[in-house]
């Protein structure tokens, strides 16, 4: 394999009193598609624009493309695409133009970024005219990327593009980037959907400024400790409560349409317990074991420490 | 130098799919360019005036008589009394009262002295001043063309002094604001336009992504500036068009080199606004911070009272205020005529200040943070 995309060492930074990001280490390789998952605040912001030279840490070194991102920042700034969080284009300036505007700024032109933009301009097409303020929010995302992918970057960073997002668009979206992904880009993306998640090659679990673990989807799933039960009932709500009084409850969140609990507990017979918990209670429910979820382990990874 | 050209001629895209920032940079200016050149003049017309005339005879009528002829007064009717007359200053019927006392005639004849009385509403003390010196002067002229007449003061052979404003010989209001306020108008709206500019993208989030990009930070300031810069040349051109043409300002010196240091004046005034936008995170703050910066440089610009009479340290103050220096080779060539040779000092100051406050802006404009 060639060296990683992108090099992390010890990334530290406060704001104030406020320590977004503490002593984060992790490298994503070349071609890969690498996800940072975390509720907001988390820090993922933080440590984007850390990375595409937009902020200093305080300690630590990271390098992108084998740049360093505090002394090679111009070299940089050359070679990645960035997709901020905000949906930060000219709602005044048409489609065409605010491409024309990202190219012109790279100093390239949109002709030349058309094999690249291809695949994602050809659904804008139609709206090349259109202001783009005037754009669905999926639209204006799609436009967003082809900008960021103007002037041929080597890596791509996107902090939460999806989020805002309606379901639908964000698997066209996911769908853009696999596609990207299979022609060799480096893909750097956050989002606060576990579901997304699962269509990385890797994720990085952030909360508070810390990564909790660096893994393939799967993996992360397995590597939970223990076993998830699943609450099915019509009485979710009070389900939910009941259970939360329970004293064996380790976690115990709502999942879909129904809930994913944990015991403190190991071994048999748990389930039949909560049944029998939850009856107690004058709730009729059916308890069955089942695969953990990413979501699952961050849940189980993120209460970690506060229980401890 | 193509990308330069392409973002500059983004932010004229910006300006023209805005119709309120259209109507603010185009017709705004001139709008009030025609309501402030006629409405800000010195001059003063019509002032409401009360005589009293209790002395009735042909001198007392003749001096009412030079009041009422003459443009600076209109004679309000009525009191007879000096009472009356109080009564009209006090309910603001009457500006002005001039009360002529029995015996008039009879100490002008006899060469005694006359004496007369004006009394003013001095509510507004530059006004009342103004007046005051259109009655003195009526009256300064009666007396001193009875006496010549009639020969009774033949020893008080009064001292004519005649007065000759030099460059404004008619000492027109309207050639000396006219020029003033096209200054003012250009750097308020260009200062506010720059100013607003870059906290847009802020805003916007645009700014966030325009920073990773290779765009230097020089270029992007320039780009900034570029576009308003030919507006702001556009607009004082027209303006000093518009001027000659309309409201009669003189144009004596040569127009060529007015324009050249509008050019590095300009690049000052945009460069404050843009200063200001690289500080600021809104553009309300912006704009806040713009017309508390515009109210100090233009109230000590000498635009609206000179600044010579202001104290010392006001004055030396103002060395250190672009408008000030503009205002003032602006009135230096359009009205007296000057050559590149005696606004070679203003010149070079405005020249200092161009390239500090856009040196200033990029160097606040950080793409890190």
């Amino acid at each position: 394999m060639s060296a990683p995309a992108v090099v992390a060492e010890s990334v530290t930074r406060r704001f104030a009193d406020v320590v977004a990001l503490d002593d984060v280490s992790f490298d994503v390789r070349a071609g890969e598609l690498f996800g940072f998952v975390g509720p907001d605040g988390g820090g993922k912001t933080t440590l984007f624009r850390i990375l595409v030279t937009l902020l200093l840490a305080d300690s630590g070194r990271a390098s992108v493309l084998g740049l360093d991102v505090a002394r090679d920042l111009w070299a940089i700034r050359r070679k990645v695409g960035y997709m901020p969080g905000r949906f930060s284009l000219y709602p005044d300036l048409s489609v065409e133009e605010n491409l024309q505007f990202f190219a012109s700024v790279f100093g390239t032109t949109v002709e030349a970024g058309m094999p690249t933009i291809a695949p994602i301009y050809d659904q804008l097409a139609p709206f090349a005219t259109r202001r783009a303020g005037a754009l669905s929010g999926g639209m204006k995302q799609k436009l967003a990327l082809s900008c960021a992918l103007v002037h041929h970057p080597e890596i791509l960073f996107l902090d939460e593009p999806t989020t805002g997002v309606d379901a639908v668009s964000r698997r066209e979206f996911w769908d853009l980037l696999a596609d990207l992904r299979g022609r060799g880009l480096t893909i750097v993306v956050s989002t606060p959907y576990m579901d997304e998640a699962g269509r990385c090659d890797r994720v990085a679990l952030i909360q508070r400024g810390r990564l909790l673990g660096v893994d393939e989807p799967a993996a992360v799933a397995r590597s939970f400790s223990g076993a998830v039960l699943e609450v099915r009932s019509r009485e979710r709500y009070r389900a939910l409560l009941a259970l939360r009084a329970f004293e064996h409850t380790d976690t115990v969140h709502l999942f879909g349409e129904w809930l994913h609990y944990t015991d403190r507990r190991a071994g048999n017979g748990i389930a039949a317990d909560v049944v029998a918990h939850l009856r107690t209670n004058g709730i009729v429910a059916d308890v069955t074991p089942i695969a953990p979820t990413i979501e699952d382990t961050f849940i189980q990874r993120m209460g970690a420490p506060e229980a401890a | 130098m193509r990308r330069l050209l392409y973002l500059s001629w983004v932010e004229v895209l910006h300006v023209v799919r805005d119709r309120a920032s259209l109507a603010q940079l185009l017709l705004v200016p001139f709008i009030q360019l025609v309501i402030l050149a006629n409405a800000a003049t010195f001059a003063i017309h019509d002032t409401p005036a009360a005589i009293v005339d209790l002395d009735a005879t042909a001198a007392s009528r003749a001096l009412s008589q030079r009041f009422a002829a003459s443009p600076h007064f209109r004679i309000i009717g009525g009191p007879r009394s000096v009472a009356g007359a109080d009564e009209a200053l006090r309910s603001g019927e009457a500006t002005m009262v001039l009360a002529i006392p029995r015996g008039f005639e009879r100490a002008l004849v006899r060469g005694e002295g006359a004496r007369v009385q004006v009394q003013l509403n001095a509510e507004k003390g530059s006004a009342a001043g103004i007046v005051q010196s259109y009655a003195q002067r009526i009256i300064a002229r009666f007396g001193a063309e009875r006496g010549e007449r009639e020969g009774t003061a033949p020893a008080l052979r009064r001292i004519d002094v005649q007065t000759r404003g030099w460059y404004n010989t008619e000492l027109d209001y309207r050639q000396y604001m006219v020029p003033g306020i096209l200054v003012a108008l250009v750097t308020l709206v260009g200062t506010l336009f720059t100013a607003q500019n870059i906290a847009r993208e802020k805003e916007l989030g645009t700014l966030e992504q325009l920073n990773v990009t290779p765009i230097s930070r020089a270029e992007f300031i320039a780009a900034k500036l570029l576009p308003f810069w030919v507006l702001g040349m556009a607009e004082l051109t027209l303006g000093l068009g518009l001027g000659a043409a309309v409201f009669g300002m003189p144009v004596r010196g040569s127009l060529l080199l007015l324009l050249g240091v509008a050019a590095v004046y300009l690049v000052a005034a945009l460069g404050i606004g843009l200063l200001i936008s690289t500080a600021v995170d809104t553009q309300q703050q912006a704009m806040f911070v713009t017309f508390f910066i515009m109210m100090i440089y233009l109230l000590m610009s000498g635009l609206y009272t000179p600044v010579d009479s202001m104290p010392g340290w006001v004055r030396m103050a103002a060395e250190a205020n672009p408008v000030k220096h503009f205002v003032e080779v602006t009135r230096a060539v359009l009205i007296k005529g000057a050559g590149a040779a005696e606004i070679a000092k203003p010149v070079g100051m405005l020249g200092a200040f161009a390239a500090g406050f856009f040196g200033l802006a990029v160097w606040r404009y950080r793409k890190t943070a």
